[in-house]
């Protein structure tokens, strides 16, 4: 083996051990709010949409009276309410 | 080289989360204030098989593995069996309702400021501990889904030989 | 994700293949390395949490909601039942189908200057099917619209994942419609259009009490996106409008919603939450829209729940749109849907839970009202030669159940 090409090799994979060693100490993100910690959220006020149906009849309102749709959360279903 | 790669491989395991307990290794004690009124605390339990779940009131698995867990104590509390429900409501007055819903016979805990929770570093709501007579954590579960009880039932008689 | 992507570059810049026959064994154990590399790192990820633990997302919950829609503005009466059923089977797949009846009563400014009123009405069918697979939720829908002279078909996919023990939700979703395009009087349909959603969310819990969300929604339709029986107006006469035949949008929604219970004495102790949207929307029509929504929730009681809502509009013209038009353009259109204009609504539902018995069924009756106040900066009422606005009322009373 010559030296130049094994001198290249290990230099990379130290390279390589390097980062796994970072990525590893980046790996196990904590979460930071434990399932212990999220009655608060669990309850229904803390759901962005609540009622599905109630949801949609709103969202088709404005649809069909304003320019802007879209990024609501509400999915699909066209309509010729021109 | 080799070297190398048992570095690399040891740096990477090392990052993996492992959540405490693990098995095999002696259950954390605690003392608590069960809904009745008296402490209870773990060691007490020592000779028998305990399970112990964690559970809430705002959390629908854990509901539906209530009338199981009630089912599974009936069943071997007479062959050395204690089932030890852990409630983490910020309100033990939902508790107690729930429980009496559900007609729950074992002993209910009050962990209302999440101290064993923290203790048992729970990753899940429901969690279930079981633990040996000789007080080491021996199974884990995490979460509840239909059928699951069919393994607790199993390791609690593996457990209790 | 990002790992495996530097792992993958560090692996191409190794010596290549082909090279000195001499260094060939070195050269096998190292790719062999790297490949053991990029399988723990593929496997391990980012998110430590799912190494650690069988985190499962659940299915929806067993629900079912019956509603009573109104809507009266504008000279627009529309109304009907609604009727959603979500069941989960065996617990490996929930089912829902949603019908939607929608009857029009149509005496709008466009309709009673141009046309003549007209009623009519128009069915929607939905199903949709909810997988789940770990962490992730799959849902795939569909849906048909059918009006006198209108046909909707649409089809989408939905899918979710968690990530961090529930703390962060990944969602992506895809929708395909396509529509039949008729006109009264007309035998058969004259023409189609076809419209795509492309949409990404991303949802955060950032604390025990906060959540927040990210939602970003590109928009495309292509064929007949007018109205057979809308009049555009150039030189003070009214000429058919012209639209273009495709159009291309996006959207960007950012949410807050957090739980404020006992944060402010004077608020009580009830359990509370505040919540702020706000959604940008841009296209190449050349509309720019901001809304603005503003909610507050509070329980009163075991039993009783209020919401208060209050929500801003604001909305540019399309390139295209005239009132009267005074050159003579490729494209030109009255339809005040994209002139400019900004609406105002102010809202309020109130809930009542009827039958609770924790852990087998609940069933909850709704009642909500809003107001919304629409004005035209570029759009004349023709009756008085003002600018147009009008007042709206949207009032939906249901029944929820969960059991």
């Amino acid at each position: 083996m010559k030296p130049t090409t094994a001198l290249a090799l290990a230099g990379r994979l130290a390279a390589l051990a390097a980062l796994a060693g970072a990525l590893a100490g980046c790996a196990p993100i904590e979460p930071w709010v434990k399932p212990y910690e999220r009655e608060r959220l669990a309850d229904p006020i803390m759901q962005f949409q609540r009622d599905a149906l109630a949801e949609r009849h709103r969202d088709h309102v404005f649809t069909v009276r304003e320019g802007a749709r879209g990024a609501t959360g509400v999915q699909g279903g066209g309509c010729g309410c021109n | 080289m080799r070297a190398l790669s048992l570095f690399i491989t040891a740096a990477l395991t090392v990052g993996s989360v492992q959540a405490a307990p693990a098995p095999s290794t002696p259950a954390p004690d605690f003392t608590l204030r069960s809904m009745n009124g008296p402490n209870l605390r773990l060691q007490e339990q020592r000779g028998k098989v305990v399970l112990l779940n964690f559970w809430a009131t705002w959390c629908a698995p854990c509901r539906e593995e209530m009338p199981h867990l009630n089912r599974l104590y009936e069943k071997y509390r007479a062959a050395g069996f204690v089932l030890l429900g852990v409630n983490v409501d910020d309100d033990p007055a939902n508790a107690l309702g729930v429980a009496g819903t559900f007609g729950v016979k074992f002993p209910m805990l009050l962990d209302t400021d999440k101290q064993v929770s923290k203790l048992y570093d729970l990753a899940t709501m429901p969690s279930t501990v079981l633990i040996d007579r000789d007080g080491k954590v021996r199974y884990l579960h995490r979460g509840y889904k239909p059928g699951t009880e069919l393994e607790y039932d199993q390791q609690i008689r593996t457990l209790l030989k | 994700m990002d790992a495996t992507r530097g792992a993958h570059a560090l692996s191409r810049s190794l010596p290549p293949e082909g090279a000195r026959a001499a260094d060939q064994p070195s050269r096998i154990r190292a790719r062999r390395l790297v490949r053991a590399l990029l399988r723990l790192l593929g496997l391990g990820g980012l998110f430590g949490g799912i190494a650690g633990g069988a985190q499962a997302v659940d299915l929806p919950p067993d629900h079912a909601e019956a509603m009573i829609h109104i809507y009266d503005g504008g000279g627009v009466t529309a109304s009907g039942p609604a009727l959603l059923v979500r069941k989960n089977i065996a617990n490996k797949v929930s089912l829902a189908a949603t019908y939607y009846v929608d009857m029009v009563s149509n005496a709008s400014i466009d309709v009673v200057t141009t046309a003549s009123p007209y009623r009519e009405t128009r069915q929607q069918l939905d199903i949709s099917a909810d997988y789940a697979v770990r962490d992730s939720l799959i849902r795939v829908s569909a849906s048909n619209g059918q009006e006198p002279d209108y046909t909707a078909t649409t089809w989408g996919v939905d899918v979710s994942q968690e990530l961090l023990e529930g703390l962060t939700t990944v969602s992506l979703g895809f929708t395909q419609g396509r529509d039949q395009v008729g006109q009264k009087g007309l035998p058969g349909y004259f023409d189609h259009a076809q419209h795509w959603q492309y949409r990404l969310g991303l949802t955060q819990i950032i604390s025990p009490r906060w959540l927040a969300s990210a939602n970003i929604e590109a928009l495309a339709d292509e064929g007949f996106l007018g109205s057979p029986y809308r009049a555009a107006r150039a030189f003070g006469a009214l000429v058919p409008e012209r639209n273009p035949r495709t159009r291309s949008g996006r959207a960007l929604k950012l949410r807050a919603l957090g739980d404020v219970s006992g944060l402010f004495g004077w608020m009580g102790a009830a359990r509370q939450a505040v919540r702020a949207e706000y959604r940008y929307y841009w296209d190449n029509w050349a509309i720019k829209a901001h809304t603005l929504e503003l909610g507050y929730s509070r329980y009163f009681g075991d039993a009783w729940l209020a919401d208060a809502l209050v929500r801003f509009n604001q909305q540019s013209a399309a390139l295209f749109y005239s009132d009267n038009a005074s050159t003579e353009t490729l494209y030109v259109s009255r339809n005040r849907q994209l002139s400019a204009f900004n609406s105002i609504g102010l809202g309020g539902k109130l809930s009542y839970t009827w039958k609770k018995v924790p852990g087998q069924y609940d069933i909850k009756v709704h009642g909500s009202y809003e107001f919304v106040r629409f004005d035209y900066q570029d759009f004349t009422d023709l009756r008085t030669g003002q600018p147009y606005a009008f007042n709206g009322h949207v009032l939906q009373l249901y029944v929820t159940a969960n059991f």
